[in-house]
């Protein structure tokens, strides 16, 4: 049995997490709301761009004219892993990183590298003998649009120079507060357009015959950068907000937890005290009872 | 008539029925009105004049971006836009003076063409501001 002192003890700094606990819990809801406004926000430019584009190869009878459709012998490949930088986030990072080992579960070591995103897959992935060619931290949960472009400019290089032939992307879908989606992509070489698209859509074009200026190629050369970097934004956005919506919920039951373990503290407390009182009492009544002999 | 959106990595910016539009084509400025045939262009820094519903007229400063034109549709997709009535002139000179500097700043990588256009976007934003 644990001494009232001690049970006091450990209320107290039960009481002092639940606090930590709430307060991270909030912090989590705000930025949550932050990265899913950033989620609206460029939703309608990405599905503009989209449709530009499928509207832009389909007059160009499908002939896909930028080397970023090139499908090449895939020789080695490349896997960016989205995870976030900071803990506290529940199973967010060990989700994504058992998907990331089942991707490269059957991959030869020399033929493929990493590039990391967030500083949970480097404390994982430093430690075991992948080739790590770069990693992007520090985001703070914030998507960073300068340090996103970095990241887009050296994927595309590396593909166009031919260090690469083909480029996955690691990150989580957001879904609702509660709910991801690991999802695996490929990012480069670009394969299918059409993905987002809905029936209307579908009916709607191919009826167009498009003037171009100044001609199809020109304008894949402008357009293809932005769509790579619009899919990788897209990407970051969702990760980021997922990661925020997984720790404002395990911060929650954390606290819920607190909540109910002060509660059975408080009960043992309570016993703990009676019995003392009962105790003492007793000796008391009996030392009496000596007394009178 | 016909819709136009503005659209930006940030948010849509305009969007509305309107009168006709003239925008910044990489081969020279293009008006668009109601019935245009099917286009696809891309867009240089420049400046956009939209007449509204109520034949007001409205301008402002854009830089890269892409037009679109299809079944009375106009979508206007670039990086960034600003009211010309927004534009700040001290941040736009700020802008230039910073690239300047840096263009003739001889140490460590710079990327003369991404500075080159940051100039030419900032100049095209005085540009306007002043015209208006």
């Amino acid at each position: 049995m644990p001494t009232l002192r001690e049970v006091k003890k450990r209320i107290r700094s039960t009481i002092s997490t639940r606090q930590i606990t709430k307060a991270m819990e909030m912090v989590a809801a705000a930025k949550l709301r932050k990265a899913q406004m950033r989620i609206m926000q460029v939703r309608p430019y990405s599905e503009k761009l989209t449709t530009i584009l499928s509207h832009l190869s389909e007059a160009a009878s499908g002939e896909l004219v930028h080397p970023f459709f090139e499908k090449r012998e895939v020789k080695k490949r490349t896997l960016v892993l989205v995870t976030s930088d900071r803990g506290f986030c529940g199973s967010f990072n060990s989700n994504l990183i058992r998907k990331a080992n089942k991707w490269l579960g059957d991959q030869n070591r020399d033929d493929v590298e990493l590039i990391l995103v967030g500083k949970k897959g480097l404390d994982f992935y430093k430690r075991r003998q992948w080739n790590i060619v770069e990693t992007f931290q520090d985001w703070s949960g914030n998507l960073d649009y300068t340090k996103a472009r970095n990241l887009v400019d050296m994927l595309t290089k590396r593909f166009l120079d031919g260090e690469t032939d083909e480029i996955s992307v690691i990150y989580t879908q957001f879904l609702s507060t509660a709910r991801y989606k690991i999802c695996d992509v490929p990012y480069l070489p670009v394969d299918s357009l059409d993905e987002e698209h809905n029936e209307d859509e579908e009916k709607q074009k191919s009826n167009f015959d498009y003037i171009f200026e100044p001609s199809p190629e020109a304008i894949f050369k402008d357009i293809m950068p932005k769509y790579a970097l619009t899919k990788m934004i897209t990407a970051l956005a969702d990760s980021f907000a997922s990661e925020h919506g997984t720790r404002m919920m395990a911060m929650g039951s954390a606290t819920k937890n607190a909540g109910e373990m002060i509660d059975a503290l408080t009960l043992q407390y309570n016993k703990a005290r009676q019995a003392a009182i009962t105790k003492e009492l007793l000796e008391i009544v009996s030392g009496a009872e000596a007394l009178k002999g | 008539m016909f819709n136009l959106s503005i659209v930006t990595p940030e948010k849509i910016f305009y969007e509305n029925e309107v009168a006709s539009l003239i925008a910044p084509g990489i081969e020279g400025y293009l008006g668009i009105l109601t019935n245009h045939a099917p286009l696809i262009t891309a867009i240089t820094p420049g400046k956009v004049t939209v007449k509204n519903e109520s034949e007001e007229i409205i301008t402002m400063s854009v830089s890269e971006g892409f037009l679109e034109v299809s079944a009375n549709t106009a979508t206007l997709l670039v990086d960034a836009v600003e009211y010309a009535s927004d534009i700040d002139l001290d941040r736009a000179k700020e802008a230039i003076e910073r690239a300047t500097r840096r263009m003739s700043d001889k140490a460590g990588s710079i990327d003369i063409p991404r500075l080159r256009k940051a100039v030419e976007r900032a100049k095209n934003r005085l540009r306007i501001a002043s015209d208006d």
